[in-house]
């Protein structure tokens, strides 16, 4: 990124598309270039707005459904109930709601997802200070190591963890589900972190030295602030990839109190019978990253474009 | 290293690096490196894991009727799913430019990237449901069907026995005699419920017309009774919208028209003549219901429309944020130029982007060989052996019932191989970022 006049430039009102005639001076666009432009612009408007429909549509079937009753789901589409508000209902919530199965699945979503995006930040941030800032044999290799990790695919460890954690009688259990991804956000957690203390100005780590402040200290108190914006870029992403997650959940958690990923892919199995259960359940396993998403759209996108590599 | 950051860097005791770095190295190192390393040595070893088969994992990979169906459906996920993604990505990141809610219609693309593959799947498995009436994409195809084609006009219309029109296989009827231009052809049907026809007009005979093969398609049952076989009696309707097909003897179609509201229609005579007349069986099949999504054909081609669903967003974010460093001169210039929008884009816009548009499709690449939520769930257990991708084969075969670890390692070496590419590109760009 250079120069600010770039971050300027998309604000700047769009010029006509193009001239027919173009004599010097400030440029007058003929009548038939902006009548052209306008109708350009409208076919863009109509393109983008039909695209956008498209792309909720399938979401608001979804939550469509999720207020139908059963037998209306199994009678017609979704669609029918825009016109019909006498089908909406709310009993699909509350029946799911009241249901222990799904609400313990819901702790655990959540005693795996909040221990894990501690973890990474913890873990990841303390690593990323020492490849920033301290000086030790072997550095650039290691942060090389540790960049070639970014993109291992999960899949590559899960038989030889299966078996570690077995041997540590940790398998199938939320401790088991907390290290495996704590382990596997590490190399971008480190990445991330790593390239954002790097710009912290040395001036003020060293003046924070002179004045005495141990390692600790510089890490509490200087880096970690200064620190904010990436970590909270990185602790939304590691939250959303956690609690999405159903592969790993599927194999390393207990199966008797599973997460709602793994709980709702088990009600699968007779699609066509419960989608009372599964609308509703995955809407509900939606909102918790929907609310991030919107709450924090800045710190996602930086998030996803920093992890473009991974 | 530059020199200038060593200075910087302070080296610190050893306990205080070992404090700040072993916790993280210790869980990358157990859960990751030791894994790859393991993986590799299991990939050698049969199901059991107790002896040694040098690469007959591999062999088998490449070779088993399962796995290369995976191998293949893998194939066809990374050359198309990350080229239409981006695509799409592309086009919508340059639309968004020239309007002012670009801001609502990127966070509504790029929803879905916030939500999991689980809540996906499920939001396509009822998009995708086979009964129009419940399956949004079968509803969708329906109407916009029935619309041009106008469905099947009518499925219960059939002609009495012996009145010249024979059955064929596929369900049309041929009409016996040969089409003669200048004598009208009576082809009577029978079979439609009166209140189907109750809209029709009147049936009328046809002209004779020198030049045209012509003739009337009619319901032969006159309302109250009455009425005489196979004759036009006042009162009986027409049978409008059906195709009537002019037949080469070879089988080949050499004209076709469709009835009028007076069931009348007409070939042109140098075509026409001399062939056979028959009502296409389009208009006596079945309504018209929609394709089986989830079937074995199409299978594959609609998860990987529901991934494009999810990840069109990421690549739109990011070629946005790369079309907004293009330097605007350079577009007004090609403008001033004479140079209309699809030039400047395909000239200009897309070269000048190339190295972003690279970087997506790599990453896209590398994600989409890790897919497996999609697919586990969208595909139904009838079909999702042709559905299957290498992801779901490694957890099928080693934690879904397959018990071959076996295998299993060595699916996982073959993603971890396909991975490299990435990986030294990462380290490469490392390294130039160093340099700078």
């Amino acid at each position: 990124m250079s120069a600010s006049t770039e971050a300027a430039a998309p604000s700047a009102p769009n010029p006509p598309p193009h001239r027919t005639d173009a004599p010097a001076g400030p440029p007058k666009p003929s009548l038939a270039s902006r009548i052209g432009a306008i109708a350009g612009g409208g076919a863009v408007r109509v393109v983008l707005t039909v695209l956008a429909v498209l792309w909720l549509l399938p979401t608001a079937g979804l939550l469509a459904s999720s207020f139908r009753d059963p037998r209306d789901i199994a009678s017609s589409g979704w669609w029918e109930a825009l016109t019909d508000p006498g089908q909406w209902t709310g009993a699909n919530y509350s029946a799911l709601l009241s249901n222990d199965a799904f609400t313990s699945s819901l702790w655990t979503t959540i005693a795996i997802t909040v221990p894990s995006t501690v973890l990474v930040i913890v873990l990841g941030a303390l690593a990323a200070y020492a490849f920033a800032w301290l000086d030790f044999p072997g550095r650039d290799w290691l942060f090389v190591l540790v960049v070639a990790l970014l993109v291992v695919p999960v899949q590559v460890a899960l038989i030889p963890v299966a078996r570690l954690f077995n041997t540590l009688g940790i398998f199938e259990t939320t401790v088991g589900v907390v290290i495996f991804h704590s382990a596997f956000g590490l190399p971008f957690a480190i990445f991330l972190l790593r390239n954002f203390f790097a710009e912290i100005p040395r001036e003020l780590l060293e003046a924070a030295r002179l004045d005495g402040a141990g390692e600790l200290r510089l890490f509490t108190r200087v880096v970690l602030p200064l620190g904010g914006p990436a970590i909270a870029a990185l602790g939304i992403f590691q939250f959303m990839w956690v609690w999405n997650d159903m592969l790993v959940a599927l194999i390393f958690a207990d199966s008797s109190s599973p997460p709602m990923t793994v709980a709702l892919q088990q009600e699968m199995r007779q699609f066509g019978s419960n989608i009372e259960v599964l609308a509703p359940g995955a809407f509900l396993s939606m909102l918790i990253p929907l609310g991030i998403f919107f709450a924090f759209q800045r710190q996602f996108v930086t998030g996803v474009m920093a992890g473009s590599v991974k | 290293m530059a020199s200038a950051k060593a200075v910087a860097v302070i080296r610190a005791r050893p306990w205080a690096v070992a404090c700040f770095l072993l916790p993280a190295l210790l869980l990358l190192g157990a859960l990751i490196v030791y894994p790859i390393g393991y993986t590799i040595q299991r990939s050698l070893f049969d199901a059991s894991g107790s002896s040694f088969v040098g690469l007959e994992n591999f062999q088998d990979l490449f070779t088993n009727e399962a796995t290369r169906k995976a191998l293949s459906n893998t194939l066809i996920w990374i050359v198309v799913a990350p080229a239409v993604a981006t695509g799409l990505g592309l086009i919508f990141a340059v639309l968004t430019e020239r309007i002012r809610w670009a801001t609502a219609f990127k966070l509504v693309v790029f929803m879905p990237m916030a939500i999991s593959m689980l809540a996906a799947g499920i939001i396509f498995r009822l998009v995708y449901e086979q009964d129009p009436d419940r399956g949004l994409a079968n509803a969708a195809l329906v109407t916009v069907h029935d619309t041009f084609s106008g469905g099947a006009a009518w499925p219960d219309a059939r002609p009495r026995p012996d009145t010249g029109l024979t059955a064929q296989e596929d369900g049309a009827y041929l009409v016996d005699a040969t089409a003669r231009a200048g004598e009208p052809v009576l082809l009577p049907l029978v079979g439609v419920k009166p209140a189907d026809a109750s809209g029709e007009a009147e049936a009328a005979p046809a002209a004779a017309d020198p030049g045209a093969v012509t003739g009337t398609v009619w319901l032969d049952f006159a309302p109250g009774g009455g009425g005489t076989q196979d004759v036009i009696d006042p009162g009986e309707k027409a049978l409008s919208g059906l195709k009537v097909e002019a037949v080469r003897e070879d089988g080949s179609v050499a004209a076709s028209a469709t009835t009028g509201d007076d069931g009348t229609f007409s070939l042109p005579a140098e075509d026409a003549d001399g062939t056979q007349l028959r009502l296409a069986a389009g208009n006596f099949t079945a309504a018209y219901n929609g394709v089986e999504w989830l079937g074995p054909t199409l299978v594959t081609p609609a998860i990987i429309a529901s991934y494009v669903w999810m990840w069109a967003g990421f690549a739109m974010v990011l070629i946005a944020a790369g079309l907004a460093a293009v330097p605007r001169e350079t577009l007004e210039a090609a403008r001033v130029d004479g140079a209309n929008e699809w030039q400047v884009f395909r000239r200009i816009t897309v070269p000048l982007l190339a190295p972003l548009l690279a970087v997506v499709l790599v990453t896209l690449m590398i994600n989409v060989l890790k897919v497996f939520d999609l697919v586990y769930v969208i595909a139904p257990s009838s079909s999702q052996a042709d559905a299957n991708v290498l992801a779901l084969e490694l957890y099928r075969s080693s934690f879904g019932g397959g018990a071959n670890q076996g295998l299993g390692s060595a699916i996982a070496v073959l993603l971890l191989v396909l991975c490299v590419p990435m990986m030294i590109m990462n380290v490469r760009r490392l390294r130039q970022e160093k340099k700078r």
